[in-house]
C-alpha cells in the first residue's frame, strides 16, 4: 500500500518513478517504436525505392543521400520527373486519366452514398416505418446486411446488367456499384450520429413552423455535419482502393488507378523503379488523407461500434 | 409541402388542398406507373424482335425507373402529407439498394443453372444442377474453403495483437499522435499497391528486404511463397497489417471510453497490472471485442486482392480464398455459369455462418449479463 501512495504522490515524469516503472515504459516504448517501424517501413521503403537505379536495389541500400544517390528513374519512367513533365508522356496521360477516374468514381460514390444514407439514417433514427411486416430494426437490418454480400455474388449479374444498360466500362456503373458497397457503412455511421443529436431541437423547430424537411435542413444537418464528413472520408478510403469491381466492369475507358497498378505491378519484366513509382503515386494520396484527416477516419470508424 | 410551412391557410383551406394534392400524386404516381410498364413492355417486345423499335440497349427501362422512383417519392409525400414526408427520408435509400440487389440476386440465381461460357460459341443453355454436381466434385473449391478456415481463424490472432497495440496505445506515452497515425496508415492503402509493396518487393527472394534480415537470421532459403503453408502464413501477414489498424482504432475507442474509477479502484486494491486486465479491463471490453472480431470476419470472408495479385492462389491452390478463385474462373476461364454457382453457394454458407456467429454472440452475452 505505502508504495503505491508513494508513486501515486508523484504523477509527475515517468523518469521520477520507480525503477519497475522504468523499464515497464521503456518496454512499452519499445514495443511502440517497433510497431511503428513494422507500420512505416513498407511505405518507406516503396518512396526511397521509386528513387533507386538498378545497382541500388540489388545492394539492398536503405537510405538516401547516405547510402545512395536519390535518381530521378523511377519518376522518369512516369513522367512525372522535373526533366520530363513538361513533355509529352503517354504514361503519364494514361496515369493522370486513371487518376482522375479514380477520383470521380469515388467521390461521386461517396457524395451519393452519404446523400442518400444521411436521409435514410435520419428517418430510421427519428421516426418508427412500419412497411408491411417491416418494422425500423428490420429495415435496418436489411440494410445493414448488404455488408455480407461478398463481391463476387454480384459481380457477374451486374456485368450482364451493364452490359444490357450500356453502361459497361463507364464511370456511372462503378459510381452505382461503390454506392451500393459503401450504404451499409454510411447508414451505420449516420444513425449514430443522429441519435447523438437531441430531439427537443428538431420539436422547437417543428413549433415554430418548419416543415420536417426544412428541420431537417436548417437544425439537423449543420449538427450533423462532421459525421457526415467522416463518412464521406471512410467511403472515399474503400472506394479509391477497390479493385475487385474495377477488375471485372472496366476494360479501357473507367479504368481506376489500382487496376493499373495491378496489370503494371504484375508483369515480371518491368522495373521496380518504376512499379515503385506508380505504387507510390497510388498511395500518396490516401496517406496524405491519413496523416492530416485522421480525427475524422478514427470518428468514422469508432461511430456505431463503440457505446 | 406548402401547406407545413405556411401556417397562415386556416384548417378548412388546408383540408382541401392537401384533398387535391392527394388526387394530384395519386395521378403522379400512375402515371409513373403506366410508364414504367409501357417501357417495360416495348422492351421485352423488342428484345423478342417480335416488334423493332430499334432500342439500342435497356437504358430507357434504367430512365423510366428513376422517373418512376422519383414520382413515388413525390406521391408520397403529396397523398399522405406528414407521414408521406418521413417515408421520403428513408425511400430513396430502399429504392436504390432493391434495384441494385435483387435483380443481380435473382438473375445470378438463374444464371448459376446455365451452362454459361463467355469464350464458348454456344451461348448460354441451361442445365438444370450440374453446376451444382461438379461443384460437389471441385476438390480446388472445397480447398479454397477451407483456407477460408485458416484465414477466419487467423483474425483471432489479428485481435489479440490490435488489442496489445490499443493498450500500448492507451497508456500514459509521449507522442501519442504520432503513434496513432503511424499505426493507423496501413488501413489507409489500398490492398493492390500493398501486395506490391509487401508482396513483391519486400519479401522478393532475391533483393527483398525482409529476405535479406531472414538470411542474416540464418534463414538459408528465404523463398516466403514457396511452400504451402509458408505462403499462407505471408498472405495473412499481409492481410494482417493492412487490418489490424481497424480493429485496433475500435478498440481504443471502447478501452477510452471505460470508466477510470474502476481500474483505480482496483489500483488501491493493489491489483497488479495484469490481475486487473484480466480481471476488469477484458471483461469489460467484451461487448467491443465482440463486434470488433464480428465484423472482421464479415470483411475478411470478402477477402480477395491481395491473394489475386501475390500469389493468384497458388503453390497448388494453398493460398486460394474461396472469392479469388471465383475471380480466376471468370476471369480467366470465362467460366460464367460455373463461376456464379459458386458464388450463390459461397453466399449461402456465409449467411449461414454469419447468423449462426450474430445468434451464438448475441446468446453469449445474454449469458454473460
Amino acid at each position: 500500500m505505502a508504495i503505491i501512495a508513494e508513486t501515486s504522490e508523484k504523477p509527475g515524469s515517468i523518469w521520477s518513478r520507480r525503477p519497475q516503472f522504468l523499464t515497464g515504459s521503456l518496454l512499452i516504448y519499445a514495443a511502440l517504436v517497433f510497431w511503428a517501424f513494422v507500420s512505416l517501413f513498407p511505405i518507406y521503403w516503396t518512396i526511397t525505392t521509386s528513387f533507386k537505379t538498378a545497382v541500388n536495389v540489388t545492394q539492398g541500400h536503405l537510405i538516401p543521400f547516405v547510402d545512395f544517390t536519390p535518381d530521378w528513374k523511377g519518376w522518369r519512367s512516369l513522367g512525372l520527373s522535373p526533366d520530363t513533365i513538361f513533355a509529352q508522356s503517354t504514361v503519364r496521360d494514361e496515369f493522370t486519366l486513371r487518376f482522375l477516374n479514380s477520383i470521380v468514381a469515388s467521390a461521386g460514390a461517396s457524395f451519393l452514398a452519404v446523400l442518400i444514407g444521411s436521409l435514410a439514417a435520419y428517418g430510421l433514427s427519428r421516426f418508427s416505418y412500419k412497411f408491411l411486416w417491416m418494422k425500423n430494426k428490420d429495415i435496418s437490418f436489411f440494410f445493414l446486411s448488404q455488408l455480407i454480400l461478398p463481391p463476387v455474388v454480384l459481380a457477374m449479374p451486374f456485368l450482364v446488367l451493364y452490359k444490357h444498360l450500356m453502361l459497361l466500362d463507364t464511370l456511372v456503373s462503378l459510381i452505382l456499384v461503390y454506392t451500393l458497397m459503401v450504404l451499409p457503412i454510411v447508414i451505420w455511421i449516420m444513425r449514430d450520429q443522429f441519435d447523438t443529436i437531441p430531439v427537443e431541437l428538431e420539436q422547437a423547430a417543428l413549433v415554430d413552423g418548419c416543415s420536417i424537411w426544412g428541420a431537417f435542413m436548417r437544425i439537423v444537418l449543420p449538427i450533423a455535419l462532421p459525421g457526415m464528413v467522416a463518412a464521406f472520408i471512410l467511403s472515399v478510403i474503400l472506394c479509391w482502393n477497390e479493385y475487385f469491381f474495377a477488375a471485372l466492369l472496366t476494360s479501357s475507358n473507367a479504368k481506376t488507378l489500382p487496376v493499373m497498378v495491378a496489370s503494371q505491378t504484375g508483369s515480371q519484366g518491368i522495373n521496380w523503379w518504376s512499379m515503385a513509382a506508380i505504387a507510390t503515386a497510388a498511395i500518396m494520396p490516401l496517406v496524405l488523407v491519413g496523416i492530416f484527416l485522421e480525427r475524422y477516419i478514427v470518428k468514422g470508424l469508432t461511430a456505431g461500434a463503440v457505446k | 409541402m406548402s401547406q407545413t410551412i405556411t401556417p397562415a391557410i386556416s384548417p378548412v383551406e388546408r383540408k382541401t388542398s392537401q384533398l387535391t394534392s392527394a388526387r394530384r400524386g395519386r395521378l403522379l404516381l400512375s402515371a409513373a406507373t403506366v410508364l414504367l410498364f409501357v417501357v417495360l413492355i416495348l422492351q421485352i417486345l423488342d428484345a423478342e424482335g417480335i416488334a423493332t423499335i430499334g432500342l439500342v440497349s435497356w437504358r430507357p427501362l434504367f430512365y423510366a425507373y428513376i422517373v418512376w422512383a422519383a414520382a413515388l417519392c413525390a406521391a408520397q409525400v403529396m397523398i399522405r402529407g406528414e407521414a408521406g414526408q418521413r417515408a421520403a427520408f428513408v425511400l430513396p435509400a430502399v429504392l436504390f439498394t432493391v434495384a441494385m440487389v435483387v435483380f443481380p440476386t435473382v438473375f445470378g440465381l438463374y444464371i448459376a443453372f446455365t451452362d454459361w461460357n463467355l469464350s464458348a460459341a454456344a451461348g448460354r443453355r441451361f442445365n438444370g444442377l450440374d453446376n451444382l454436381r461438379s461443384l460437389f466434385a471441385d476438390i480446388y473449391f472445397w480447398n479454397a474453403l477451407l483456407n477460408m478456415v485458416y484465414y477466419v481463424l487467423s483474425v483471432l490472432v489479428q485481435y489479440a495483437i490490435a488489442f496489445g497495440l490499443a493498450l500500448l496505445l492507451n497508456a500514459e506515452i509521449k507522442a501519442r499522435k504520432f503513434f496513432r497515425v503511424a499505426f493507423l496508415l496501413p488501413l489507409m492503402l489500398s490492398p493492390v499497391a500493398v501486395s506490391w509493396m509487401i508482396g513483391k518487393s519486400l519479401m522478393e527472394y532475391r533483393f527483398g528486404p525482409a529476405a535479406t534480415l531472414a538470411r542474416h537470421l540464418g534463414w538459408d532459403n528465404p523463398a516466403f511463397f514457396s511452400t504451402p503453408w509458408l505462403a499462407r502464413t505471408s498472405i495473412m501477414a499481409m492481410d494482417a497489417w493492412v487490418s489490424i489498424p481497424f480493429m485496433m482504432i475500435l478498440l481504443l475507442a471502447g478501452l477510452q471510453a471505460l470508466p477510470t474509477e474502476i481500474k483505480e479502484a482496483a489500483k488501491v486494491d493493489g491489483a497488479s497490472g495484469w490481475q486487473s486486465f484480466k480481471e476488469i479491463t477484458f471483461p469489460l471490453m467484451l461487448p467491443v471485442s465482440m463486434t470488433v472480431i464480428i465484423l472482421r470476419i464479415i470483411f475478411q470472408l470478402k477477402l480477395a486482392d491481395i491473394v489475386i495479385n501475390v500469389t493468384a492462389g497458388g503453390p497448388g491452390g494453398a493460398t486460394d480464398t474461396v472469392s479469388s478463385f471465383i475471380f480466376r474462373e471468370y476471369r480467366d476461364r470465362s467460366n460464367v455459369g460455373y463461376g456464379t454457382m459458386l458464388a450463390e453457394f459461397y453466399l449461402v454458407i456465409i449467411i449461414i455462418f454469419v447468423a449462426l456467429i450474430l445468434k451464438g454472440a448475441s446468446r453469449w452475452m445474454q449469458r454473460e449479463n
